[in-house]
């Protein structure tokens, strides 16, 4: 694979260049600063025409760039984790204006106790914003997905900001081979930003975010965004083979992976599913008839496909890389509300909790993971929520632990 | 040399056009929307205003505007950085020849004192620290009013509010003094800044006019007397706006470049000729005078203008 070796943050930051944005608010935050960066430079140097501004905080940068977009700009802001828990009213706020935001989250777990590494805590919360949302394995897929954000956001059958993640120190320090895609196919795939029905301006002035009375007029506009979300999953399979003519190169709404024969299936998303995707290599070379399914758009929840995918699959194993206190997983929820009504759904639905905080997964987990659905699938009786943790890691907790108590007599 | 008004000098020259139209939602007597619609009236036409939560929220009802200018609703902690994403878009939509120049707006932050000198503040900061050219209206109504009215930073000493009620160990009221938002602006060295009441109409249209001279932050603050909160009779709005300005209470001033010029000397009528007027400081009077807070109250305007005097004549 030829290409420049880029970082996931870089690719996302060529996505935003790449999509000739006018305007970037930032605010820098851990680990997504890397991308903002990059932008202030190429802004400076004249490179991007784009206006750069560092804001007060994400609540004010997302503000700063919800109401850019709905002055009628092409707008690119990221951020990461507390950050994005900081700007959260606004995410529901710049969905209900229905302006084609795109938004880089970098994945980092959430405080507390506070660290830096990824996991899926923090996008997942934004899931019932209205922010579409596409997850991304590589950083090819972060660039691509980046440029594919627009077009779906723009699309007048949607007109709802999307929110393309990365998972932090993984993929947003790891360097890829990464293919540039040529600015003028880019053009041809993502036409000049053009709205007719957004902009303040003084020949047309107009009234946004207005207060409603009544429960009536407020379900009007949240079903208008439901059913537009909805839309967006046509929209993206136009997206994508519009990008697969151009580039050649195809992101579905999931991906499969060795899924042919697979009686058992992990599902997993984002750059973990990398190390899943070993883990299935070498427990097919075991014997074991796995594959795997990675979720890549989440808003809107593709539950045909995700359905179509696992059907007849005697077990599936969801390993959601997020914990919801008290009830488990929060993408396992999901899928197996998508397979109640699947007439040949799996035997059993296991959940497993791993990658918490950027913990390693380790393939002896992988195949404890493939042995234990295996298992529950013979039994038709799924388990879980299951947290992984090794006996190494409890081992060096114990010493941690041991540690502080010595210090606090 | 005494402050002089140079636009407007006549009540008739204050524009007939009205920009805030009859039939708002707001409260009879609101002190604040009579400061507002003054204001339109210098603003004029092309007007953005990018609103905070608070009353004026309720200026824009689905599908119904009082405003004849455009209209964006934020939030409560951040309208002045939807300001900074409106302003720069329309910059750069401009430059980039997709706007037409005489599509441009002024971008006008219109919020009540709960986000101005609270929730907004890091956001308000921000927005003057990066220079950008806007106004920013605050309608000061001194308590968080669309709530119902409770305690606020700019709630002054021994008003009662909801959360700041009369009790044993607080017979007084609010116990913490107002917060002086214009010197933590001005602390930011702005172009423009003023406080305006709507009972001094010359006075808030000249700094209007005076503010539009300058790019960058300019910012109002205006007194926004409130029968609801404040438990007066609606009809006694003007009176009450007038002792606020005439009791020194309120000094109307400006400050430009960092500046401080009163553009208005009272004679001072004792502070509890205002207090009086209002249900929120009845307590200082019934069933039994609080001589201790109506004097702590006439001290602090007293130590205002000596301090303001000596300032102003050096």
């Amino acid at each position: 694979m030829s290409g420049e070796m880029l970082t996931g943050n870089l690719a996302a930051a060529w996505g935003a260049r790449l999509a000739d944005v006018d305007y970037v608010p930032s605010f820098p935050i851990t680990p997504q600063t890397e991308i903002v960066e990059a932008l202030a430079e190429w802004c400076e140097r004249g490179e991007m025409a784009a206006r750069f501004v560092t804001m007060d905080s994400e609540h004010s940068m997302m503000t700063a760039a919800g109401a850019a977009a709905a002055t009628g700009a092409r707008v690119f802001t990221a951020t990461s984790s507390q950050g994005l828990l900081y700007a959260f009213e606004l995410l529901y706020s710049i969905a209900g204006w229905r302006v084609p935001l795109v938004l880089v989250n970098v994945s980092r777990a959430l405080a507390a106790p506070i660290t830096l590494e990824p996991d899926h805590n923090d996008v997942l919360a934004a899931r019932d914003s209205g922010f579409l949302q596409i997850h991304a394995e590589t950083c090819q897929e972060v660039l691509d997905s980046v440029l594919m954000a627009y077009r779906i956001a723009e699309d007048p059958r949607v007109m709802l900001p999307v929110l393309v993640n990365l998972d932090g120190f993984y993929l947003s320090f790891t360097r890829e081979p990464v293919v540039l895609p040529d600015p003028g196919k880019v053009r041809a795939f993502l036409p000049p930003y053009r709205p007719q029905h957004l902009g303040f301006k003084a020949s047309a002035p107009q009234a946004l975010g207005v207060a409603v009375l009544g429960g009536s007029t407020y379900s009007y506009f949240r079903h208008q965004m439901h059913l537009a979300a909805c839309n967006a999953l046509e929209v993206h399979q136009d997206a994508a083979a519009e990008f697969e003519r151009l580039f050649g190169r195809r992101y579905d709404l999931v991906e499969g992976y060795r899924l042919d024969g697979a009686e058992d299936v992990l599902v997993m998303s984002n750059a973990f599913a990398t190390k899943g995707k070993a883990a299935v290599d070498a427990a097919r070379e075991r014997g074991r008839r796995v594959g795997l399914l990675r979720l890549r758009v989440i808003r809107p929840w593709p539950a045909a496909a995700i359905a179509q995918a696992l059907r007849g699959r005697r077990a599936v194993a969801v390993l959601d890389q997020n914990l919801a206190p008290g009830l488990g997983g929060i993408l396992f929820q999901e899928i197996a509300a998508a397979l109640y009504q699947e007439p040949f759904r799996p035997t059993a639905l296991c959940s497993f909790i791993g990658g918490l905080g950027g913990k390693n997964i380790s393939e002896a987990e992988f195949e404890a993971i493939f042995a234990q659905t295996e298992e529950a699938g013979r039994q038709g009786r799924g388990i879980g929520p299951v947290l992984l943790y090794t006996e190494g890691e409890h081992q060096e907790m114990e010493q941690l632990l041991d540690i502080a108590a010595s210090r606090s007599k | 040399m005494p402050w002089q008004r140079e636009t407007f000098k006549k009540i008739k020259q204050i524009p007939k056009e009205e920009y805030v139209l009859p039939g708002t939602p707001l409260c009879a007597g609101c002190g604040g929307l009579e400061a507002l619609r003054l204001a339109a009236k210098v603003l004029g036409e092309n007007v953005v205003y990018v609103n905070a939560a608070g009353c004026f929220t309720m200026l824009a009802v689905y599908p119904f505007t009082a405003l004849n200018a455009s209209w964006l609703y934020t939030t409560m902690g951040s309208a002045p950085a939807g300001a900074q994403g409106v302003r720069d878009a329309l910059d750069v939509l401009i430059a980039k020849g997709r706007l037409a120049k005489e599509e441009d707006l002024k971008v006008v932050v219109l919020a009540g004192d709960g986000s101005t000198y609270d929730m907004a503040l890091s956001s308000t900061s921000g927005a003057i620290f990066r220079n950008l050219d806007f106004y920013y209206i605050c309608y000061d109504n001194e308590a968080y009013g669309n709530t119902g009215v409770q305690l606020s930073s700019s709630t002054p000493y021994g008003a009662r509010t909801t959360t700041s009620p009369c009790s044993v160990q607080h017979p007084a009221g609010a116990s913490q003094e107002k917060k002086d938002i214009f010197e933590i602006w001005r602390a930011h060295r702005p172009p423009y800044i003023a406080t305006v009441s709507p009972r001094h109409p010359l006075d808030l249209a000249e700094k209007f006019a005076r503010a539009a001279r300058y790019a960058g932050p300019k910012l109002f603050l205006a007194l926004s007397a409130c029968p609801t909160g404040w438990y007066y009779d609606p009809a006694q709005s003007p009176e009450v706006a007038k002792l606020a300005v005439e009791s020194g209470l309120w000094p109307l001033k400006e400050a430009i470049d960092g500046r401080v010029t009163h553009t208005y000397i009272p004679k001072r009528r004792p502070v509890e000729e205002y207090l009086k007027l209002q249900g929120r400081f009845r307590h200082l009077f019934e069933p039994a005078r609080r001589e201790d807070a109506i004097r702590h109250i006439q001290d602090a305007v007293d130590a205002y203008w000596q301090q303001a005097v000596t300032v102003e004549s050096h």
